[in-house]
Formats: C-alpha cells, sequence, structure tokens
C-alpha cells in the first residue's frame, strides 16, 4: 500500500443502497466513489432525497451498503454485523445531529460523558475529559447546564464536545446548523473549522445552505443518488 | 460499566419519580401482601400451636361417649377407677395418669356469685394440664387420698370472687359444700377452641364424688405420655384395653372416645399451613399483575425515549448495552418495589398481629423468596421491552419524533 491509502479515512468504491423490493424499491444511492483522507473537512451538499443523508449513514457505519464496498480506516465495514459497527462508531466516530439529540434533564458535563461510559473509561477520567471538551468548544461552567437552560447554539456546543470527548478520527455533523439562526450558525462552523485545523480532526458536514459549504475545503454534490460534482477550494 | 448502567437507571428512575413510584406501586402491594399475609398465617398457626400445647403436654384425653360428630349422642356409661387402675398398671410409657369428674357449679364467697366448671381430679392434674401453682401449696396426694375440702382457683375464678383480695386461706361455698381455697392458678389463656381455662375449680376427686356428684364415676381421663413414646400408639393400647374393659363387641364401635393432641395439633397446623399457602398464593398473583405494570411501562418508556436510545446506539452503545440498560431499570424497578414491600408487609404483619392477637412473626425465608422474586419479575417482565428497545434501529431511531 502507498503512504496515499494509508492516509484514506473513508473510502467507497461503488457503493449502492437500495431500500424496499420490486415496485417499491427506492435506489437511495446509485453507485458512489469517493475517497476523504484523514485531516480533511468536507461538506456534502445536496437537497433531500438526493441520497446525502443514506451516504451519511454509511459512512457513519450506521447502516451497511447494498453492494461495493465501504472502507472505512482500510476496514471494510460492509462485512461487519451489527455490533461490530457499533464498536467501530463507539472509537472513531462522533456524531452531531441537527436536532442536538442531547438527553434531557441531564447535564452538559453527564452528556458528554456517555461515549466515554460506553468505551469504559473510568468515571474521574471521564470526568476530566468531558470538562476539557466542554472547555474547548468554550462553554466552561457551564458543565452542570441542563439541555433546557442552554440555548440552541450553547447545546450544540455540548453536542459537539460529547463528539470530541472520544477523541474520533472522524466528526460527522448532519445538519449541523439546521436548528440555529445565520449567527450561532457561523460559530457552530467555525468552532468545527478550528477544531479541524488545530486537532486534524476529519470533518465531514452534510448540508443544504451553500454558506455552510463555504467552510470547507471540499464540497461533493449529491443529486439522485449520484455524485454531481466534487470540488475543492485552492489553498 | 454495570455500576455506571445501575446509577443511570436509578436517576432514570428519579428522573420520572411519580411514574417510577406509581409503576413500583404495584410490586410493592404484591410483595407487601405476601409478605403480611405469610407472616400472619405463620402466626396464627404458632398460637393454635400454643395454645392446643397449653392445653396439656403430650396428652391424651379418653372420655366416655362416641366420637361421632352431630346427631344424638347415645348417652354411655362413665368410667370407674377400676379403669385408671387397668390403664396405669397395664400402659407402659404414661408420665402420669388424672382421672376427672366434673360440673358447673355455682360458686359462691361474701356476695358474690359466679358460676365455673368444676373438676375434681387428683394431684397430677395440674403436671398432665400444663398449669402451675401462682401462689398458695399445690393439691397434694394425701389432700387427694384423704378427700379433703380443699380447691385451687383458676386466675379468673379467683378474680371473679375476690377480685385483688387474698384467696389463700378463705373458705367458698363449691354447691352445698364449703371448700378452703390452698392455691391460686397462673393464667394460661385461651384453649385451642377459644375457651377459657383459667375458670375453673379444682378439688380432690374423691371430694367431688363423695359431696358433689354422690357416685364414684370418673368421666374423662387424661394421660400424659412419656417424652419420646409415639402418643399414637399409646393411644392405640388404651382404645384396646378400654374396649376389652368395657366389653365393646367385637365390629361395634367405641362407646368412648380417646383424643391424641398431638394428633389434634398436626390438624390444626396443616389446615392453617394450607391457608397461609393459599393466600400466599393469591397474593403471588398480585405480584405478577405488578410485574405486567412494569413491562407496560417499560413498553411506554422505550417509546417514548426512542430518540435516545438511536443517540446511545449511534454514539457506540451496542444492543446489549442497550438492553442491559434496559433490563437494569427493569429491575431496579421491581427490586426497589420489592424492598418497600417487605418493609410495609413485615410493618403491616406487625400491626395486624398486634390486633389480631397473635405473635409477631418475622419469616426470614418468604422474605427472601419475596423479594427474589420481585427481582425475577423485573427480569421476566422487563425482557420483552429491553429487547424492543435493542432491537430498535438506529437510523430510524435517531429520527423519531
Amino acid at each position: 500500500m502507498t503512504d496515499q491509502a494509508k492516509r484514506a479515512l473513508i473510502h467507497m468504491l461503488g457503493v449502492t443502497k437500495v431500500y424496499g423490493k420490486g415496485e417499491a424499491e427506492v435506489r437511495a444511492l446509485a453507485g458512489i466513489d469517493l475517497r476523504v483522507d484523514e485531516g480533511e473537512m468536507i461538506a456534502i451538499m445536496g437537497q433531500s432525497g438526493s441520497g446525502k443523508s443514506t451516504c451519511m449513514n454509511i459512512v457513519g457505519c450506521l447502516d451497511a451498503p447494498t453492494s461495493g464496498t465501504y472502507l472505512f480506516r482500510n476496514v471494510n465495514v460492509g462485512e461487519l454485523d451489527n455490533n461490530q459497527r457499533a464498536l467501530l462508531r463507539r472509537h472513531y466516530i462522533g456524531f452531531v445531529f441537527q436536532g442536538f439529540n442531547l438527553l434531557a434533564r441531564t447535564s452538559a458535563q453527564e452528556n458528554v460523558e456517555l461515549p466515554l461510559v460506553y468505551r469504559r473509561v473510568p468515571a474521574a477520567q471521564r470526568r476530566e475529559k468531558a470538562k476539557a471538551a466542554l472547555q474547548l468548544v468554550g462553554l466552561a461552567g457551564r458543565e452542570s447546564h441542563k439541555p433546557n437552560e442552554l440555548s440552541g447554539g450553547q447545546q450544540q456546543r455540548v453536542a459537539i464536545a460529547r463528539a470530541l470527548a472520544s477523541d474520533p478520527s472522524l466528526l460527522l455533523a448532519d445538519e449541523p446548523t439546521g436548528n440555529l439562526d445565520s449567527a450561532r450558525s457561523a460559530e457552530v462552523m467555525e468552532l468545527l473549522v478550528q477544531l479541524n485545523r488545530e486537532r486534524g480532526i476529519t470533518v465531514m458536514v452534510i448540508t443544504h445552505e451553500p454558506e455552510m459549504a463555504e467552510f470547507c475545503q471540499r464540497t461533493v454534490e449529491f443529486r439522485d443518488g449520484r455524485i454531481l460534482s466534487d470540488t475543492r477550494k485552492p489553498s | 460499566m454495570i455500576t455506571a448502567t445501575i446509577i443511570m437507571a436509578l436517576r432514570e428512575i428519579r428522573r420520572n419519580l411519580m411514574r417510577s413510584s406509581l409503576t413500583m406501586l404495584g410490586v410493592v402491594i404484591g410483595v407487601g401482601a405476601v409478605v403480611a399475609l405469610v407472616s400472619i398465617g405463620r402466626g396464627a398457626t404458632e398460637s393454635v400451636t400454643a395454645s392446643i400445647a397449653s392445653m396439656g403436654h403430650n396428652m391424651l384425653t379418653i372420655s366416655p361417649g362416641a366420637a361421632r360428630r352431630g346427631g344424638a349422642r347415645t348417652p354411655s356409661t362413665p368410667f370407674k377407677m377400676e379403669d385408671v387402675t387397668a390403664i396405669q398398671n397395664d400402659i407402659r410409657g404414661l408420665a402420669a395418669i388424672a382421672p376427672t369428674g366434673s360440673r358447673s357449679l355455682m360458686l359462691v364467697y361474701g356476695n358474690k356469685n359466679w358460676r365455673a366448671s368444676v373438676t375434681g381430679t387428683n394431684e397430677d392434674y395440674v403436671r398432665v394440664r400444663n398449669y402451675a401453682v401462682a401462689y398458695g401449696r399445690e393439691m397434694s396426694a394425701a389432700d387427694v387420698r384423704s378427700g379433703r375440702a380443699v380447691c385451687m382457683l383458676g386466675a379468673t375464678t379467683k378474680k371473679e370472687l375476690f377480685g385483688s383480695q387474698d384467696a389463700i386461706g378463705e373458705s367458698i361455698r363449691v354447691d352445698k359444700i364449703s371448700c378452703e381455697v390452698i392455691a391460686v392458678l397462673k393464667p394460661k389463656g385461651e384453649g385451642g377452641m377459644g375457651q377459657d381455662q383459667d375458670d375453673l375449680v379444682i378439688m380432690p376427686l374423691l371430694t367431688f364424688q363423695r359431696r358433689i356428684a354422690g357416685n364414684r364415676d370418673v368421666s374423662t381421663i387424661y394421660v400424659s405420655v412419656d417424652e419420646g413414646r409415639p402418643s399414637s400408639l399409646v393411644k392405640d393400647q388404651i382404645t384396646s384395653l378400654m374396649r376389652e374393659k368395657r366389653r365393646t363387641a367385637r365390629g361395634a364401635e367405641d362407646d368412648f372416645n380417646v383424643r391424641d393432641m398431638a394428633e389434634l395439633m398436626a390438624t390444626m397446623e396443616s389446615t392453617t399451613t394450607a391457608l397461609t399457602a393459599l393466600l400466599g398464593a393469591i397474593a403471588a398473583v398480585s405480584l405478577i399483575v405488578g410485574g405486567i405494570g412494569i413491562m407496560n411501562i417499560m413498553l411506554v418508556s422505550v417509546t417514548e425515549r426512542t430518540r435516545e436510545i438511536g443517540t446511545r446506539l449511534a454514539i457506540g452503545a451496542t444492543g446489549k448495552e442497550v438492553l442491559m440498560q434496559f433490563l437494569v431499570e427493569a429491575v431496579m424497578l421491581s427490586t426497589l418495589g420489592g424492598c418497600i414491600g417487605v418493609v410495609l408487609g413485615v410493618g403491616g404483619a406487625g400491626i395486624a398481629s398486634k390486633y389480631l392477637n397473635i405473635p409477631f412473626v418475622v419469616v426470614p425465608e418468604i422474605i427472601m423468596v419475596a423479594f427474589l422474586f420481585s427481582a425475577t419479575i423485573g427480569v421476566v417482565f422487563g425482557f420483552l421491552p429491553a429487547r424492543k428497545a435493542a432491537n430498535l434501529n438506529p437510523i430510524e431511531a435517531l429520527r423519531h419524533e
């Protein structure tokens, strides 16, 4: 293997995803070839129904492709069962969702600790890591706040801290700014850019807003289950 | 991990305190009912055995008349002193034997009247019937032999005639005769059939026969069997001896009856045990109903928390871990309910036994069983909802509104 291949984090080859059978069959992905290297910051764009969410589910190891090969860290995800995919997510992927998906009535600190609980990190270390992650997203001093005591932007920061806490190789953000106003959106995107630059975390943002894609070096556009364009900003 | 899971479960229970307590209520009532009913049942058994034992230790009673229940009782010949001597001489393994004659008579002391059962017997009666002298002197063999006009009073009788006044040395009128009180007995409480065992007068048999009954008949004979000798064997021997003495025709029914206290005790005990088991079983049904309640709420909870489950799965929880989380939650609910139920059950049994006037018995086995049963119920009824949660598709769960 060449040096280049080693650095590939995501490698999709002719990936398809088909839902349903017979007449109700829906081809959500119709053959995707995509390679994302470590340290990239990439935006996945497309209208609803374009297949970008399906692509995200496969990239995030939440779902397996119908055909084709998906290599994540050179592991063929299509050959893994539910459990093994869960372990892959646990150790290498951090998720940020449009709806924040924080546990209600649970403090920011405990929300951030959650993935560490599944990674069997001892309690003391868990507390420290969560605190550091919250500090990184600019929420130091809000550890004991519950989600309903935080603004939308702050909640999304907690979610990002949660994704960061386990030091993932890939941070997967599904419409992270969908529920935020433009000022908060810009802040969240800037935070992601900062994390990508300073910590070298590979970031993949799924969005339908071109302004958000602007923050990324690379933009891949989906249409009808295929990649329409793949553009890199000149650096 | 397991501590984290338990903490998570406890937090979840606390987060929905109202709902959790209502969910637990079913198990609380179930466990409480089982513990309380079985404890009360055990207490009742104990009180029955104790009262039967109080009637006499290892005792047989031999009384004239067939043992037939209901219908007309054929009048039958009373025993004679010769029968008593025969039993004494021919049957081995008797600790004591007390022939009695008894009547309900009017007692008079000063201006007080009281009707009580007057029993003529020998010096062994006190021992056979498990009485004890509170104060005064026990009726002696000499009193019995010479037929002195002395008597011992039961606690109730003494109270009715003398109140708090000292009775020893006083004379009371028993029917037509005057009789000196030489002793007062310690109270024994109710007998196995609820009769007051302390309302009686005991005097020498000879005195009773000569001066009250006017004959030499013996009605009931009380026999105390040696410790370790099977009372049923003695009972059979006495039966055949009496049939011989009374010339009962072969095949004819006994015209007397020998009652074995041990037998009676066993019968009573098995009856109360069966009743206790029945009550316990009914209570156990309510425990199962409580388990179904837990399952219901857990199913609702899984639906409600679908998004949370989706998040956990996305973050890297395996299906097994989600299953464990919900299972632990259900088990926590049921065991917490079980603990509260045990406390309430024991407390309830304590209060009930006070009002029912039975000994308060804590039955550790049943507490353990009820507790373990409640935990098992958590596992059994928590499994279905937990599996439902574990089998959720993370993508759909995340999208769930």
